[in-house]
């Protein structure tokens, strides 16, 4: 209940604001053609499709989770929300799925974005896989991002901080995710098969992260 | 009186048992113990290679248990908090010195600095990691926060690194298998280069000890001159208000 309510607050504000729909998309769509300028060959951006559509996912991540912060700090929103006894579990939940929904949109936009400039062609079957990879690494993709971004937030320097902090532990969603997409855009020969262990490891990740998140939320925002 | 000084006599007994382990540990590892058959002298890297990342795992581990221990404690002391910071700079110079020292040995032995190997992916990742612990330890704010930031994240970090390995050993893996950790392998060492890599680990351990001991003095030190400081701006602004 608490949770839906913090999520449907930061999707309002962003509705609002249009901070990602008006930078964080054209961004991620620039550094997808700036992958192609510097990988200049159709042969290896076909190959390569996969990784590049994670990492723009991922740099693109590191702007909204700062976003999504970023509003917070800038009233003592989180402050006040603690003091009024909100379940710190319940914010990070409700912030997690917020920052969720905006990153499968990203998403979407960018395995969009590959199809058209890298000329990557799925199976049906395939398809169904993408979808699955998408939302099994943006899950956990959320809870990670939430969580850090909570570290980082209110401290100062966290612009610099937060890059540092997150991309190691996301090292498993990028070589998880890249491997599954692969799968199923059938990239290098792979075959969709082959990618359903990856999306495991995906799901092993949203749940350990998920639950170590409602945890740990309340320690590091309660200053 | 010993107030401006980080050592005691314990300590200086201990860095003096370390000085002298350190030096029968370069005789043997230089000089007395024999090349190897297949590696020749570069198997001599092996006798700080190997103490170096041992003595990291210890140091991250000790990290974790002294975070682990502050915030489940009632009291809540900020020394735990000073030994896992102390603990964890130590670990991140010794993965440093493991990660250089590995890579010399690759390029004598696998003609290469860096193959993308598991175990040496993973353990780029551990560095990273605590390089980045080290920077939240360094975000400012009371030390009741940094105490509180710092042991989540290192309570964190020992969840990512199984995941991290985990996921970059299913990435891929050619690297040497353990000689020594492998139980099924019969340890085919001759007795003087076990001898010195034991020696090495028992070396690196107590050097670790003194350094951790000293370190966390100096972390004390440090936090006493920043609330002190504190305290003489205080004083200073309540003087000129008087005035």
């Amino acid at each position: 209940m608490i949770a839906r309510a913090v999520a449907r607050k930061d999707l309002a504000v962003e509705l609002g604001s249009r901070v990602v729909i008006n930078q964080v998309a054209p961004f991620a769509l620039v550094v997808m053609v700036m992958f192609a300028f510097a990988l200049d060959n159709d042969g290896i951006l076909q190959r390569v499709a996969p990784g590049l559509v994670w990492l723009a996912t991922l740099f693109s991540m590191l702007v909204v989770v700062q976003r999504s912060f970023a509003v917070e700090a800038a009233d003592g929103a989180l402050d006040s929300l603690r003091v009024a006894g909100v379940d710190p579990a319940a914010i990070f939940l409700g912030k997690s799925v917020a920052l969720m929904v905006q990153l499968f949109a990203l998403e979407v936009l960018l395995v969009a974005t590959a199809l058209v400039l890298y000329g990557v062609e799925p199976s049906a079957a395939g398809w169904g896989e993408a979808f699955v990879t998408m939302v099994a690494a943006t899950v956990g993709l959320g809870f990670v991002g939430t969580l850090y971004g909570g570290l980082a937030a209110g401290a100062r320097g966290r612009e610099t901080l937060l890059p540092l902090l997150l991309l190691p532990v996301v090292a498993p969603v990028l070589i998880g995710a890249t491997r599954a997409t692969e799968a199923a855009f059938g990239s290098g020969g792979a075959t969709v098969s082959e990618g359903w262990p990856w999306i495991g490891l995906l799901a092993v990740f949203a749940v350990l992260f998920g639950a170590a998140g409602s945890v740990a939320f309340g320690p590091l925002v309660d200053e | 009186m010993t107030e401006h000084s980080t050592g005691t006599p314990a300590t200086r007994r201990l860095g003096f048992v370390v000085i002298v382990l350190m030096s029968w540990l370069a005789l043997s590892g230089l000089w007395w113990s024999s090349e190897d058959v297949v590696q020749g002298s570069t198997v001599r890297i092996m006798y700080v290679h190997v103490p170096a990342i041992w003595v990291a795992y210890m140091a991250f581990g000790l990290t974790a248990v002294c975070s682990a221990t502050y915030l489940s404690g009632r009291t809540r002391s900020i020394a735990w908090d000073r030994f896992a910071g102390a603990s964890a700079e130590i670990g991140v110079m010794f993965v440093a010195v493991s990660l250089v020292t590995g890579s010399l040995w690759g390029r004598l032995t696998w003609g290469t600095y860096w193959v993308w190997d598991a175990r040496l992916t993973s353990t780029a990742f551990l560095f990273i990691t605590y390089v980045g612990y080290l920077a939240v330890r360094r975000l400012g704010g009371t030390l009741r926060q940094r105490a509180r930031r710092s042991s989540v994240l290192a309570l964190l970090a020992v969840l990512e690194i199984p995941l991290v390995h985990f996921s970059v050993t299913l990435w891929r893996s050619l690297h040497q298998d353990a000689t020594i950790a492998d139980p099924n392998a019969k340890v085919q060492m001759d007795g003087l280069m076990l001898f010195t890599l034991f020696l090495g680990l028992f070396a690196f351990t107590a050097l670790f000890v003194w350094m951790v001991l000293h370190r966390q003095r100096v972390i004390h030190l440090e936090d006493t001159v920043a609330d002190r400081g504190l305290d003489a701006a205080i004083a200073d602004r309540r003087d000129e208000v008087a005035k």
